[in-house]
């Protein structure tokens, strides 16, 4: 079968796509992926499309411009219900496992959070919403097995942790993903940016949130999994919407400059050296209401109250090679000790240019610092930005 | 036309090879974003590391099919490496060598031969 063999030599494996298609779970959408022509890689766990016949480039394009739709099935979701049948409950035991204010979100609204361990490293980021009488929570396809234990572990005593197995997710994401849905489910046009809603799509509930993952508007819908290829369908009919693999979420992601768990975060990076600073709120941190009593408080605190030793950064490689995940990052064009190294990068298709984001030592992190990256034996210069590396474009 | 198991054509020009990869590669490599060449001159043995190639999705390999002296290379691709993709049997060449003998190329595949390794 075309698109499986080796060819050339391949130099750098995409991520977290290596291992065989064998003992793969399936999203209901599947089939029609195969349908689509959608090339299938390993991915979490998951078999997965890492590309439609249109290409990398052209669906990142094609998002930017008009809509595409992502198969996001893989990811967790998860209802915390609290025992006491009242959300604040709920809210305040969440509360003791992230650095977040999740007391405050209030009903209808969506907030990025982040599960922190004992030392201040990040257990998963995640999305989380109030819807009444429950929050919502969606968490990365690698870690979902490991946060779901973790919240049973310690939420068990105010909450039922219930994890939907029979909902799909699909995101919608571009500036024309507010007519496609609007068309199919009224009441899309009129939220904004991190709202969430529960619409009807002929007798399906959709729950959706006004948010994503590429840096433009549009959606994650959670849609009963019965009827998620029809609705899939129905988007896909209307002619600006196109499907998306993996290989644009991440160049959309990536100019988009969010995070990829397991790269550019992880265990051994904390909330303020992995940049996520803005994701705690002012009642969290020292002074706050409610300062601390989350994991890695002590850490955590310190580092914003005197700065971290080091800093995730973008980085704008100054030529035309791209600098990918792993490049070692130097002071000087000769000699020294690596200072850092990349930890996402690639290259942009709407920027035109390489673009890449890593972890620098403090002094290094100011706007227009040249460093040097190690590109097969040869350092050549990359200058630090600001992210993400093009506006987004949120309803706000 | 000659072509490689590393899904290379070879195309004899005069006493020199021209070097470039086929249509079945360049369509699975995807979007062509960067080319690395090597510096004219350079000499190289069967095997080596000739070309780097980085798409959208990841960084390839094109391999020197025979040892010899680079003695061209395609400037254009460091300007326009999606002419790997419009055309990467002709405008995209790689580069020419000068080899010692050109009859080593019987060795390698003819168009029927690898048209059946790749389908």
């Amino acid at each position: 079968m075309a698109g499986f063999g080796p060819v050339l030599r391949c130099r750098h494996e995409p991520a977290k796509m290596g291992g065989g298609m064998t003992d793969l779970k399936r999203t209901v959408l599947h089939d029609l992926h195969i349908e689509l022509g959608a090339r299938m890689v390993p991915f979490a766990g998951y078999e997965m499309p890492v590309q439609y016949p249109m290409g990398v480039l052209k669906e990142h394009l094609h998002t930017r411009s008009a809509a595409g739709l992502f198969d996001v099935s893989h990811m967790g979701q998860v209802i915390l219900r609290p025992l006491s049948g009242r959300l604040e409950d709920a809210a305040a035991a969440f509360e003791t496992l992230m650095p977040v204010d999740v007391q405050g979100v209030k009903p209808g609204r969506q907030r990025y959070g982040l599960l922190t361990a004992q030392d201040g490293g990040i257990m998963d980021d995640l999305m989380f919403a109030n819807r009444g009488d429950h929050l919502f929570v969606v968490v990365n396809a690698a870690c979902k097995e490991d946060d779901i234990a973790h919240l049973r572990a310690h939420l068990t005593g105010a909450c039922v942790v219930e994890e939907l197995t029979d909902r799909a997710l699909i995101a919608l994401q571009g500036p024309a993903a507010e007519a496609a849905l609007e068309a199919l489910a009224p009441g899309a046009a009129a939220m904004r940016f991190m709202d969430v809603a529960t619409l009807d799509w002929d007798g399906a509930a959709l729950w959706v949130s006004r948010s994503g993952y590429t840096g433009e508007d549009g959606f994650e819908i959670s849609v009963p999994e019965d009827r998620a290829e029809a609705f899939a369908r129905a988007l896909l009919a209307q002619e600006m919407v196109a499907p998306i693999g993996l290989g644009a979420r991440d160049s959309l992601r990536l100019e988009a400059g969010l995070c990829l768990y397991g790269h550019d975060i992880d265990r051994g990076t904390s909330p303020v050296e992995g940049a996520l600073s803005w994701a705690i709120q002012k009642p969290r941190r020292a002074g706050g209401a409610r300062e601390g009593g989350f994991p890695g408080a002590a850490r955590i605190l310190t580092e914003l109250a005197e700065g971290p030793a080091r800093l995730r950064v973008g980085l704008l490689p100054e030529g035309r090679a791209p600098m990918r995940e792993g490049v070692a990052l130097f002071a000087a064009t000769e000699g020294g000790e690596a200072i850092g190294h990349v930890t996402s990068g690639g290259f942009g298709p709407s920027l035109e240019a390489p673009v890449a984001m890593g972890y620098l030592p403090a002094g290094f992190c100011t706007k227009d610092t040249v460093v040097y990256g190690d590109v097969r034996g040869r350092r050549l210069p990359v200058r630090v930005t600001d992210m993400p590396f093009r506006p987004a474009t949120y309803k706000r | 036309m000659k072509y490689t198991e590393e899904h290379e054509w070879l195309r004899v020009e005069g006493d020199l090879v021209v070097v470039g990869i086929t249509e079945h590669a360049a369509t699975q490599l995807g979007d062509v974003v960067f080319v690395e060449l090597p510096d004219t001159g350079t000499e190289v043995a069967a095997g080596d590391e000739a070309v780097v190639i980085e798409s959208v999705k990841a960084a390839s390999d094109i391999l020197a099919p025979v040892a010899g002296e680079i003695v061209a290379v395609n400037a254009a691709l460091a300007d326009n490496p999606g002419l790997v993709n419009e055309d990467p049997t002709g405008a995209a060449w790689f580069f020419k060598m000068k080899i010692a003998d050109l009859g080593i190329l019987d060795g390698f595949m003819d168009e029927a031969a690898y048209k059946a390794l790749v389908e």
